[in-house]
């Protein structure tokens, strides 16, 4: 039963991160410059970035079918891997700025982004729970990762808490659905003809536990006060990473187990336009940006939520038809991530040393100050607004598309009113950036400066933006080939 | 490929090129800026000229089209056509744009470069939405000029500037991803995004939508286009927008953005959905009327003069959408005339009352009176402006109205009695306001010593006027043009009544009495041939 090189091959991405993680803490005592670790950190999220591909080109499942190494994961990793390969590079500049410890950072962002790769990957149950532990508990720590910050602190500690809660669920979840089917094993689980109220109660808490983990209403009363105190490049680390991941395993689940979709619908009708609502009325009365992107994170896990009803609500005329369902879940996944992340590196670079600047009347007048910040900024919100020339624009059309396919018209037009009410909260800070004046404080001030690491990031997720907002096809043929999920 | 070439995405390029030109240009050397706009709003007018070749009289369906893949799954293409009513609003937007220009030209010292910027990114936007023939395509650019505008009146415009541009955004947004929605559907039921596929697919009938379907569509195109004319009572960004709007962001506004709303019914709700668009007529019909001599009571009572050109503008905009709705060759060709002449006349007004403005910065009416003293020359043409306003026979507005009263009345004797008294009110308004701030004795010492229209202002507003003359004794230039066009809409959402027309032809050939659609016939022939 040892494993052959076939099996590493599939997890390689997974591997390399790890490994990383370990060398990083192991070289920590013994290399003070903290530009080594920067570096460092840079080459391993790419080499496991790239490493993906080998994975994809030797894929199919892996360890008797605990992974799977197709196409879906190929995007899962590839997505991932560059979101934790832009926070190290917007965390370098703001953890020298903050004075934090620069080497377990990475550690543990390696960590986190190897359990991302596990949960992307994962066709089994348990492994999915690993996946979701490496990445959670990491996540805990970066939380709390300004230990000098009551708010840091109080972030991390309720993230813990209440993580920890809905892993239960999840874990006893798993445990339901093993009684009602013999198996863990996704694949082997769709054979079964186990259904019954243990399968029910199972899935529903698995759902739970996951629900949590992509901040979906009743479950996100965490989400604004956890992003708020967590350091702003691991708040955009939380607002595309894990949340891709956990959506990930949703989708695994999806494909390969139709039993779930049976009973999931009118569960993700209901998650969905709870948490549209949820996101978007909160956000209205924010006026601090972190929770503001924050709520609007919560908004954009709604959005996605009515794919999700879509998809469940499509496979069961068979997965054929449903394909354009994951694709928008998928799309709508990519754009989003890249908008959250350039949207949280400008926030955190302008939020200053302590992170004090991040109320909305600091942004007053932004445009005279930092033209092509303020320019930079509203074309992400423009983006989460959903306006074309954007990835976001495709991303919702995709998802309004993948609705109306499944009848869904009530949902969509739900969907619509809250694009409205998004429209709000987003215009408004562009309002405050381009038609008030700056503060005498703020002129007096100067401009903030952008180090290189953080003009990297913009510039990537900027590009990407705009070229997914006119030029889709390369994702969209992707993530439309037939053989996205490998059984 | 047709041999029309690339000239319409040269059309909706070009400013964007230009917008991207002067963002590359240093922001403090004003006049250089202002020279190089316009130089290409100038240019952009001139290159649209050449659509006057492209468009043959007569010809119908679309003219000069484009057509390239552009994202494979679900299919859309980038695809642009125009036709003769899509041409003269193209035709009406590359004029205003370089006329806001000029009128921008010592009023905005702020921000000089962002502001031309955004005026072109907007032209962009309005030429993109008049050309796209992919629904897609269409609401793609539908929504990009939201943005431009929304920035003109919230950075350059007066006080309240922010609320009215929020107000503006928020309420063209929420009819527009409706719109979306209604897209989407559509593209369910027919699987492509293409309008004259879906048009072909409608013809021959392997689309049919069921009654309460095609409403609902109906309804999601029918709000986003509403919210834009608009249609009482979805006005009230309106007032707000063009009171705090700069004149430009007016110009435009009022010239150019409201008959997006109008030229969406005549290109989608109405051969899109024509079942629909019957059975709602006559709801349409009384918003419309509503809207008409609400329009024009709130501009009688109106203190501000802004304001009143405004509302003025939902009394105009109510008959174009009684003409549409009337579903008349007749009254269609006076709506499309109507659109026009609104534009150039209600653009002109609010050029007026811009310059009023700069001299005086109030818009208030009683802060006026007696101008026509120190201002003989702008108080001529405000006259001559506020008559086609009113529908003066030989002026743009006439032409329009008139059609529009005929064409209505032919259908709905009703409707066309209630929406005259529109423009019974529409001189009382206006020739009161004129009254009251250019006759009279000088109230206000300030106003003994305003100086009269500049030069370039003289110029911009003599341009405006040569061209309210022309289009109110040249109208046949204009209607022969947009005739086919306005008859294909006709065609689309009647196919009854064409086959009922067939038959009175006939019945007419066999020597019975004239039939009424003879009438009409024998009308737009006159006025063809006059």
């Amino acid at each position: 039963m040892l494993p052959q090189a076939i099996d590493l091959h599939r997890v390689l991405p997974e591997l390399i991160w790890s490994a990383f993680g370990v060398l990083v803490m192991f070289l920590q005592p013994f290399v003070r410059r903290r530009q080594f670790f920067t570096f460092l950190a840079l080459f391993g999220s790419l080499a496991g970035t790239v490493a993906a591909a080998t994975a994809f080109v030797h894929g199919g499942p892996g360890f008797h079918g605990l992974v799977q190494s197709d196409s879906f994961t190929f995007f899962f990793r590839l997505l991932v891997g560059s979101v934790s390969f832009l926070v190290v590079l917007a965390a370098g500049p703001y953890l020298d700025r903050e004075e934090l410890p620069i080497a377990e950072f990475y550690a543990l962002l390696f960590f986190a982004t190897a359990g991302m790769g596990v949960l992307a990957s994962a066709q089994e149950l348990l492994t999915a729970f690993i996946g979701l532990e490496m990445s959670s508990i990491s996540s805990y720590v970066l939380a709390g990762y300004r230990r000098d910050s009551l708010k840091s602190s109080e972030s991390a500690m309720k993230y813990f808490l209440l993580g920890s809660f809905a892993t239960a669920f999840f874990l006893y979840g798993i445990a339901l659905v093993y009684g009602a089917t013999g198996t863990t094993l996704l694949d082997k689980m769709a054979l079964s003809d186990g259904a019954g109220t243990l399968l029910k109660l199972g899935l529903a808490l698995i759902l739970i536990g996951l629900g949590f983990k992509v901040a979906a209403a009743p479950f996100q009363v965490w989400t604004p006060d956890v992003y708020e105190g967590a350091p702003t490049p691991v708040t955009a680390l939380f607002s595309a990473g894990p949340k891709a991941a956990a959506f990930a395993l949703l989708l695994r689940i999806f494909a390969t187990v139709p039993a779930a979709t049976k009973y999931w619908f009118w569960a993700f009708w209901v998650l969905a336009a709870l948490t549209m609502f949820a996101g978007n009325l909160g956000a209205l009365v924010q006026t601090n940006m972190k929770r503001l992107l924050a709520y609007s994170s919560i908004a954009h896990a709604g959005y996605i939520l009515v794919a999700f009803a879509a998809v469940t609500s499509m496979a069961q005329g068979g997965s054929e038809e449903a394909a354009p369902a994951y694709a928008a879940v998928l799309f709508y996944l990519l754009s989003y991530a890249l908008v959250k992340l350039g949207a949280f590196t400008i926030v955190s670079q302008l939020g200053g040393t302590g992170e004090k600047n991040l109320s909305l009347d600091d942004y007053a007048g932004l445009s005279e100050r930092q033209p092509f910040v303020a320019a930079m900024l509203s074309i992400y919100l423009l983006s989460l607004l959903g306006l074309p020339v954007t990835a976001g624009f495709f991303g919702k059309f995709y998802i309004f598309k993948a609705a109306v396919n499944s009848h869904l018209i009530s949902l969509a037009v739900l969907m619509a009113i809250n694009s409205v009410i998004g429209a709000y909260y987003y215009l408004r800070v562009i309002v405050v950036m381009y038609m008030r004046e700056p503060s005498a404080e703020a002129a007096a001030a100067g401009p903030v400066p952008f180090p290189i690491g953080v003009n990297a990031v913009l510039l990537i997720t900027f590009v990407g933006t705009i070229l997914f907002g006119v030029y889709p096809n390369p994702v969209i043929n992707f993530i439309l080939r037939p053989s996205l999920f490998a059984h | 490929m047709p041999s029309g070439g690339h000239l319409l995405s040269v059309l909706i390029f070009f400013p964007a090129v230009g917008a991207a030109a002067l963002m590359m240009l240093r922001g403090d050397d004003h006049r250089f800026i202002r020279s190089i706009a316009m130089l290409v709003a100038a240019a952009e007018f001139l290159f649209s000229l050449l659509l006057l070749r492209g468009v043959p009289i007569g010809a119908s369906g679309y003219q000069l089209e484009e057509f390239a893949k552009w994202i494979p799954a679900p299919p859309i293409h980038y695809h642009l056509g125009v036709d003769g009513i899509s041409m003269f609003l193209v035709l009406l937007t590359t004029f205003l744009t370089p006329i806001s220009v000029l009128a921008s030209w010592h009023s905005i010292q702020h921000r000089v470069k962002v502001f031309f910027v955004v005026l072109l990114l907007l032209e962009v936007g309005v030429v993109g939405v008049f050309l796209s023939l992919d629904l897609f395509l269409f609401f793609l650019f539908w929504e990009l000029m939201l943005i431009p505008m929304a920035f003109l009146i919230g950075i350059w415009g007066h006080e309240r500037r922010v609320y009215a541009a929020v107000k503006f955004v928020l309420y063209t947004m929420a009819g527009s991803i409706l719109m979306l929605v209604g897209i989407v559907w559509l593209y369910n039921a027919t699987g492509t995004f293409d309008l004259p596929t879906i048009q072909q697919m409608l013809a021959n009938g392997q689309l049919v939508l069921e009654p309460r379907t095609e409403m609902l569509l109906f309804l999601a195109f029918f709000v986003a286009f509403a919210v834009k004319v608009p249609v009482f009572p979805l006005h009230t960004w309106l007032p707000d927008a063009h009171v705090e709007a700069p004149t430009a962001g007016s110009v435009m506004l009022a010239g150019v953005l409201l008959k997006l709303g109008t030229y969406g019914m005549l290109r989608f709700c109405l051969p899109l959905f024509p079942e629909a668009s019957h059975r709602a007529a006559r709801w349409v019909a009384v918003l419309a009327i509503i809207g008409i001599i609400y329009g024009a009571l709130v501009s009688l009572v109106q203190p501000n003069l802004k304001k009143l050109v405004a509302y003025s503008s939902v009394s105009h905009l109510g008959f174009v959408v009684l003409g549409i709705f009337a579903f008349h060759n007749i009254s269609m060709q006076g709506a499309v005339f109507q659109m026009l002449a609104h534009g150039v006349s209600t653009g002109a007004l609010f050029l007026l009352v811009g310059m009023l403005f700069d001299r005086r910065h109030t818009f208030e009416i009683s802060e006026f009176g007696g101008l026509s003293t120190p201002m003989p020359k702008l108080a001529a043409f405000f006259l001559f402006v506020a008559l086609s306003s009113l529908g003066l026979p030989m002026l743009n507005g006439f032409v329009g109205e008139f059609l529009i009263l005929l064409g209505t009345y032919q259908r709905h004797w009703g409707w066309a009695a209630w929406a005259a008294l529109g423009v019974i009110l529409s001189a009382c308004y206006l020739l009161w306001s004129y009254q009251r701030v250019f006759f009279g004795d000088i109230t206000r010492e300030k106003n003994r010593t305003l100086p009269d229209v500049s030069v370039r202002e003289s110029w911009v507003l003599a341009t405006m006027a040569i061209v309210i003359l022309w289009m109110g004794v040249g109208s046949p230039f204009i209607t022969r043009r947009t005739a086919a066009a306005a008859q294909t809409v006709i065609d689309q959402v009647e196919p009854q009544w064409a086959y009922e027309a067939a038959a009175h032809a006939k019945a007419k050939a066999h020597g019975n009495n004239v039939s009424s659609y003879a009438a009409h016939t024998m009308t737009v022939e006159r006025l063809g041939n006059r």
